[in-house]
């Protein structure tokens, strides 16, 4: 009897009424949904982009850094609008908030791991290239036996970085009417305004916990690796 | 585009940007303080603190800032703790900040090598000109791209301030839509003022940056 008063007063007790706790995790997954998509698109692209920017090509190297400026400068809060409200408008066609949403979390994750590719490619000094060559090795066992081995040593724990980044930015969606976990969050407070009036609390300390769930244990693996590989 | 719509449109984008910056520096102010404290308390293994220091950390780094605002603004006034959307937006962003500073602040602490100190000490210098005039300088040049790209960040941040209905640049911006439909300007006057506020934050800290890299070690 405590136990449910302490739950009550904590607004905690609402979670376990009808599928409300399922509700909250379906919440959770259409905004992780976004962020994986993203994820997968980003690194994807980002990879090719962040090769293309190694190139010496002035042209690429002024319009590649444009768009890192850009997306460094803007938020994502006020991209996600420029799309969803902005060129639904100018150009009259229809966006989904979701697909909104995996446009400019690609556009914005794709700059971010195309730089991390380019910072992680030229870290790479100029003698790896000519041991190589010295040892007799041709351009593509060169990449293949040094340059790339120890690029991807320093790309993944940055890259597993940028996952839990877009994660947690992922949240924003709301913001542009996608129904996900906080929606469902305050639609269920909403819900039990009379039944339950500390609701609130119980439901975003929640909501709060999730997240931390969702993207501690990827840091934690970051971390680790990076900690593995400092030496190699 | 109409320009006589965005001359009207302009002073109210101005207020916000006002309150945007107010809100955003000195939530700054307080993420600085704070990521202070912590890696003081870690470097220095105060007991129980540095512990309780190190889930902080975890905690407001693995979550959205979104998500803590709600926390703050609507969880816990059920708790009887209630703050006004103004300063829990300087909160949220002060703790926010405080883990990414203190993260910042710690790792450049860090890369100090043991050797520092013990050569200072060798010289007949004490433990604390040692760690001010030896450690110090050295930590805070290793920090200070961290430090300016989290400055960067948590002005971007402010974006959501919206969420907890402050009259920001969103907020402003989301609202005269509605009101008007006149989509496109007030866009472009967002852009405009999102740029006004960051683009002088980004460029000074490229030059703090660029400062900065002549005091490295070993370079």
């Amino acid at each position: 009897m405590v136990e449910f008063g302490l739950l009550q007063n904590f607004g905690f007790d609402v979670l376990f009424k009808g599928s409300n706790m399922l509700r909250l995790l379906q919440g959770l997954w259409v905004a992780l949904r976004i962020s994986l998509i993203s994820v997968a698109l980003s690194i994807g692209l980002g990879l090719i982009v962040g090769a293309v920017m190694t190139l010496k090509n002035p042209v690429i190297k002024a319009v590649t850094r444009v768009y890192l400026e850009i997306v460094r400068i803007l938020p994502q809060m006020v991209m996600l609008f420029l799309v969803f409200f902005g060129t639904t408008r100018i150009f009259g066609w229809n966006l989904s908030a979701e697909l909104s949403a995996v446009i400019v979390f690609t556009f914005w994750g794709t700059a971010e791991m195309a730089d991390l590719v380019r910072g992680s490619l030229i870290s790479i000094p100029r003698h790896q290239y000519e041991s190589g060559a010295a040892l007799g090795m041709t351009l593509p066992q060169i990449y293949r036996y040094i340059v790339i081995p120890q690029t991807v040593r320093r790309l993944i724990p940055l890259s597993i970085n940028l996952i839990t980044r877009m994660i947690k930015t992922t949240s924003l969606v709301m913001m542009i009417g996608v129904v996900e976990v906080l929606k469902v969050g305050q639609q269920i407070i909403e819900a039990n305004r009379k039944a339950s009036p500390n609701a609130a609390f119980g439901v975003f300390a929640t909501v709060f916990a999730l997240y931390f769930i969702a993207c501690w244990p990827i840091s934690l693996l970051a971390k680790q690796l990076e900690k593995r590989w400092k030496d190699a | 585009m109409d320009f006589s719509v965005i001359a009207k449109y302009l002073p109210l984008y101005e207020k916000a940007l006002l309150l945007t910056v107010r809100i955003g520096w000195m939530g700054i102010f307080l993420a600085i303080l704070i990521g202070l404290l912590c890696a003081a308390a870690i470097r220095f293994r105060i007991p129980v603190l540095s512990g309780i220091v190190k889930a902080y950390i975890e905690v407001f780094r693995n979550t959205p800032l979104l998500v803590q605002l709600f926390f703050i603004y609507f969880g816990l006034p059920k708790l009887g703790i209630s703050v006004d959307a103004e300063h829990c937006g300087m909160i949220g962003l002060g703790l926010l900040g405080g883990a990414y500073m203190a993260e910042a602040f710690r790792s450049g602490l860090e890369t100090v090598e043991v050797i520092q100190r013990e050569s200072a000490l060798s010289l007949g210098m004490t433990e604390r000109q040692a760690f001010f005039y030896v450690i110090l300088p050295q930590a805070v040049s290793v920090s200070v791209p961290a430090f300016v790209a989290n400055i960067i960040f948590l002005l971007k941040e402010t974006s959501v301030f919206s969420a907890i209905s402050l009259m920001d640049l969103m907020f402003t911006a989301k609202d005269l839509i509605g009101l008007y439909y006149r989509t496109t300007e007030c866009l472009f006057l967002l852009v405009v003022f999102y740029l006004i506020m960051l683009l002088p934050a980004s460029v000074l800290g490229s030059l703090l940056e660029r400062r900065a890299r002549f005091a490295g070690f070993g370079e």
